[in-house]
């Protein structure tokens, strides 16, 4: 009985805890101001640099990244040291990540270019602290396609670029977009790396994180308004990847709850 | 017709896989599990690449080209059929589907997908499927270990039948003497990477070069001293018993008898079998028409109404007759 209360006392004051800044957003912002708030030229600018830039490092991350976890799927010397330098930037601090971003392709960077505080700068800041989600995710797929049914297509005729397209890539599928939209939601979120790297100027390099922030300074109710947008996008990403995960045919590599 | 040539060494973990070999018809390849034999349809579908030799095909050298170059109809173990596609899709991967469904009898099929199939059916697909190939060589890999006993022989007939009218040259393993006899035309033992004996299933039970190729095909194999005695060789066997054989042989050797040339009775009869072993009944299994007798060290084929005449049941004691010519001898 003791127990039972302990228990859900604790899970009582955990889910309060996670849910009530959720709550208090939208005690603040009624249906009406949101949508009102939609209007406003700091929203509407940020949220269209937040998407172009997104959708441009996670286009990027796609095509680049999936060859790489292609090679990482297999397996070599010195794959195990590829795959922690992969996965590096999942649990370095976001500042580091700024500041390495700027020591390398800063104007007195190793590369010496002036891709700082430009809008490219949002999309490799954005692309590097979101790729190791999808790779690590694409890895895994990878790794779980039955290496018989590809020695069976080669055996059939196909060589390895057909073997890919017709067999591998579809059975990773599943995988593969599950960890995309992992990655898609936290490049959406990414703050730290960008305000260091590419600055906030509106309509330039101020996404819809940096709004909020430089919001709250001038105009609480606008920083709340897009506070509640990122949380229904963030939510509606969720959703759609936990859907992802409950229709793959292949074994999951995150452990995310899929109890309905 | 044309022929499959292989002479190769593919070191493998635990030892070297070393084989010299021509398939013009249906070869088995049998033995334990762990001789080398998966690897050795993996080194002709070019899976696997030999350290040394050559697979060449009709005068053609096929070593040194990825799978894709070879023309091979491989059917693996587990069928390896591409779970998103249909069964149609599948077959059609591999080149025009034409009359193969239904030649093969799953026309019925064609929309599902692998994961509705029965163990029979996805055979029959990847068989389908290695044929849409349009191969030189058919490989199979443990072409009815996948399957139930109850649908195991009915497949093994239809297999045998289909093999004879493809008319291809067949390299399958298995691990199952018996499988191997009813599909090949000649059955090679490998054990430990190395091909034992090649010959045809009536010659390698009738003349097994060794004592492991006899007790894999199915005989007894009792362990015993030869010397010559007079014309015949006597064998002093390790429980005590004497046997004879027309064989010749000398120190340690094995035994070779099989179940079919061993008679049983009761009581000790006079009759031309110079050999009589008597034994506590220690098994008395029904296969079909047949009982398998276990009686002391050797294992006896009699016929159902006999086993019943004579009252056959464990915990008895029988005496297990042979002939002295029914009896091979192999060195130990």
């Amino acid at each position: 009985m003791i127990r039972r209360a302990l228990v859900a006392f604790g899970a009582l004051v955990a889910l309060g805890f996670l849910a009530l800044p959720m709550i208090a957003i939208f005690a603040r912002v009624s249906p009406a101001k949101l949508v009102a708030q939609l209007s406003n030229p700091v929203v509407t600018n940020a949220l269209v640099v937040s998407l172009k830039t997104t959708v441009i490092a996670q286009v990027l991350i796609l095509v680049f990244g999936t060859p790489a976890a292609y090679a990482l799927a297999r397996h070599f010397r010195g794959r195990g040291l590829l795959v922690t330098l992969v996965e590096l930037p999942l649990v370095l601090p976001p500042a580091v990540a700024g500041i390495g971003l700027i020591a390398a392709f800063g104007r007195f960077g190793l590369l010496h270019t002036s891709i700082a505080f430009t809008q490219t700068a949002v999309v490799l800041a954005v692309a590097f602290v979101s790729s190791p989600l999808y790779v690590r995710a694409a890895i895994a797929a990878f790794e779980t396609v039955d290496k018989n049914l590809v020695a069976a297509s080669r055996t059939l005729g196909a060589g390895p670029v057909k073997t890919f397209f017709r067999i591998e890539l579809p059975l990773a599928r599943s995988g593969l977009a599950a960890g995309e939209a992992l990655a898609f939601a936290r490049g959406l979120g990414e703050f730290g790396a960008t305000i260091m790297f590419a600055g906030s100027l509106p309509k330039v390099t101020q996404t819809l994180p940096l709004a909020v922030y430089s919001a709250f300074d001038v105009n609480f109710d606008v920083a709340l308004a897009i506070g509640a947008l990122l949380v229904v996008i963030s939510a509606a990403l969720l959703i759609i990847l936990k859907w992802l995960a409950s229709s793959s045919t292949s074994r999951f590599p995150f452990a995310l709850s899929t109890s309905s | 017709m044309a022929r499959l040539l292989l002479d190769f060494t593919l070191p493998l973990r635990a030892f070297d896989l070393e084989l010299s070999l021509g398939v013009e018809r249906t070869v088995a390849l049998v033995g334990p599990s762990g001789a080398g034999k998966t690897s050795v349809l993996r080194v002709v579908a070019g899976l696997a690449q030999p350290s040394r030799g050559r697979v060449a095909f009709d005068g053609e050298d096929w070593t040194g080209r990825p799978p894709e170059q070879r023309r091979v109809g491989f059917v693996f173990q587990d069928y390896a059929l591409f779970p998103h596609l249909s069964v149609r899709a599948n077959v059609a991967y591999a080149g025009q589907v034409g009359d193969l469904l239904e030649r093969l009898n799953i026309a019925s099929l064609a929309d599902a997908r692998p994961g509705e199939l029965s163990g029979g059916e996805r055979q029959r697909v990847a068989l389908a499927r290695a044929l849409a190939r349009k191969p030189d060589v058919l490989l199979l890999d443990e072409p009815l270990a996948a399957l139930d006993a109850h649908t195991k022989s009915q497949v093994r007939g239809e297999l045998s039948e289909l093999l004879r009218g493809i008319g291809l040259p067949t390299l399958l393993v298995t691990h199952d003497y018996e499988d191997a006899a009813s599909l090949a035309d000649e059955v090679g033992v490998l054990v430990d990477g190395r091909l034992r004996q090649l010959a045809s299933p009536a010659d390698l039970v009738a003349q097994p070069a060794d004592a492991f190729v006899a007790s894999f095909t199915g005989a007894n194999l009792l362990h015993g001293i030869a010397h010559a005695s007079q014309s015949l060789t006597e064998v002093q066997l390790e429980g005590g018993e004497r046997v004879f054989s027309t064989d010749r042989g000398e120190g340690a050797v094995g035994v070779v008898v099989y179940p079919w040339e061993i008679s049983v009775a009761r009581a000790r009869e006079d009759d031309s079998a110079l050999n009589a072993l008597r034994g506590e009944i220690g098994s008395v299994v029904e296969i079909g028409n047949r009982v398998r007798v276990r009686i002391g060290p050797v294992t006896a084929e009699v016929t159902s109404s006999s086993a019943a005449r004579l009252e056959l049941a464990r915990g008895g004691v029988a005496y297990a007759t042979f002939k002295a010519t029914g009896t091979r001898l192999v060195p130990l």
